[in-house]
């Protein structure tokens, strides 16, 4: 399998190499000629949603991508790459892909001292560790978008049908059991 | 916790990778940086050509001003503060700011002492010239390092120097056997188990991003490819004759860096470039400040 992760900013390197680590192959995505290649998943790295959704728009890779998404390739989405998925965006009026039904809220959580870690449940696993940097939440879900994980009652993950989408970022942790859910229960 | 926070404040530079941050001093330039792509924007009064310019001794911005530019963007937002002024630094980070640059830009207040950077709860970038003075910043705390460059220049001489400097000392200390990293660290006056991660990782332990002099898109990508991980312009920008264009061109560039095709696009017609300072006009040499 042959993962394709959006590179045109943030922590594309540290998603790489946790899907290295995986045994996965890894192509990144900076502009319209990367999308030649072939790839089984997506990643939209964590990083600032502004700039990514921009350079994706003016280096002609977002309609391609939002098509793939829609005809059902698997994506891996954390923090800014939740924010790219989202149907609504209640505090900020820009929208992207609008392939994931729900309302985000950016920077939920404040500025920089606001970010934190903490240990939660995901879907059926214990005591995962969360990086939550400058972090979005999810307020509210439609169209039967599954819960995956909440925090304090905000919701921090959640699955539809392909796409995964995640507020923390277990790309940054030693802890594999996120990234190992997406490959066994998404990408299968 | 303490420990904790210092590994969040790292990881917020590991967001802002692949990214430009542009110097901005009112809220409609930091829209402008903004909507061109920018990763974050450092808030202050003058930009660094000006603060030449207009010489004597510059400061800490007006807190408001920079709640002001909070205020008009969502991305992340620094401030600088003078090196070794503590207060300036927590009366920034009272206002929340997101990270906080220990700058050479501004006329030191301490010529002997940085700031203990370990004594806060929000993150710093400092400059350095060298692996030693990136790793004494680091070790005094800071979370993010650039080239120092020589701001408000417009001439990238002396951001690729510090840059290429601070690769061969990576490669040769990379390249010593474990008994010499002993008298290495003592030579370069930093911490033994800093520079052990050095030698093991062949990198620094937080992000480095290139500073100081960059004003076109070509700058910016000749330091991506020297080994930049982000790039801060300052003067660049805003002392250009289409600040907009420019802003949007060096981001492109910074993201595909490697492409030369593309880049030789962005650089067309952007108008007129800073006009600049060469290295021997230079009044004040801001790199000397800080060591």
């Amino acid at each position: 399998m042959k993962a394709a992760i959006v590179a045109v900013q943030g922590d594309f390197a540290e998603h790489r190499k946790a899907l290295e680590e995986m045994g996965i192959e890894c192509v990144e995505l900076r502009q319209k000629g990367d999308l030649d290649k072939s790839y089984d998943m997506l990643v939209l790295p964590g990083g600032e949603s502004t700039s990514q959704g921009k350079l994706l728009r003016e280096l002609g890779m977002f309609e391609r991508l939002k098509e793939q998404i829609t005809e059902g390739l698997p994506v891996f989405a954390t923090c800014a790459g939740l924010i790219l998925l989202s149907e609504n965006i209640s505090n900020d009026g820009h929208t992207y892909f609008g392939t994931l039904p729900v309302t985000v809220r950016r920077n939920a959580y404040g500025r920089q001292l606001g970010s934190f870690r903490t240990l939660g449940r995901f879907a059926e696993l214990p005591d995962v560790p969360m990086t939550f940097i400058r972090a979005p939440y999810i307020e509210k879900t439609f169209c039967g978008t599954e819960i995956l994980s909440e925090v304090a009652g905000k919701i921090v993950a959640v699955r539809y049908h392909n796409q995964l989408a995640i507020s923390f970022h277990p790309e940054l942790d030693r802890d594999k059991r996120v990234l190992r859910f997406f490959l066994d229960e998404i990408c299968r | 916790m303490k420990n904790d926070r210092y590994e969040l404040n790292k990881e917020l530079a590991q967001m802002l990778k692949g990214g430009v941050i542009m110097d901005v001093t009112t809220p409609e330039q930091a829209k402008i940086a903004e909507s061109a792509g920018a990763c974050a924007v450092m808030a202050l009064e003058r930009i660094p050509a000006d603060i030449r310019a207009a010489g004597g001794v510059s400061r800490m911005s007006d807190p408001k001003m920079i709640k002001g530019i909070q205020e008009a963007v969502s991305i992340p937002v620094m401030a600088k503060c003078r090196i070794g002024h503590f207060v300036e630094a927590q009366i920034l980070q009272a206002i929340e700011i997101d990270y906080i640059d220990e700058s050479e830009v501004l006329s030191p207040a301490d010529d002997v002492y940085h700031i203990d950077k370990t004594e806060f709860k929000v993150p710093f970038v400092c400059g350095a010239r060298d692996l030693g003075e990136a790793l004494r910043r680091i070790g005094e705390g800071a979370s993010m390092i650039r080239t120092k460059g020589e701001p408000g220049t417009g001439n990238v001489v002396q951001a690729v120097r510090h840059m290429r400097r601070m690769n061969r000392e990576i490669a040769e200390i990379t390249s010593m056997s474990s008994d010499e990293l002993y008298e290495a660290a003592k030579e370069l006056r930093v911490s033994l188990p800093l520079l052990e991660y050095v030698h093991e990782k062949r990198r620094l332990p937080v992000v480095n991003f290139a500073a100081g002099g960059i004003a076109t898109p070509a700058d910016a990508a000749l330091m991506m490819q020297l080994g930049a991980e982000g790039v801060f312009v300052g003067s660049g920008i805003f002392k250009s004759g289409n600040p907009e264009k420019r802003a949007n061109a060096i981001v492109k560039a910074v993201t595909n860096y490697k492409d030369a095709d593309l880049i030789a696009k962005l650089s067309e017609d952007l108008g007129e470039a800073m006009v600049g300072i060469n290295e021997q006009e230079i009044a004040i040499l801001m790199e000397e400040r800080g060591k």
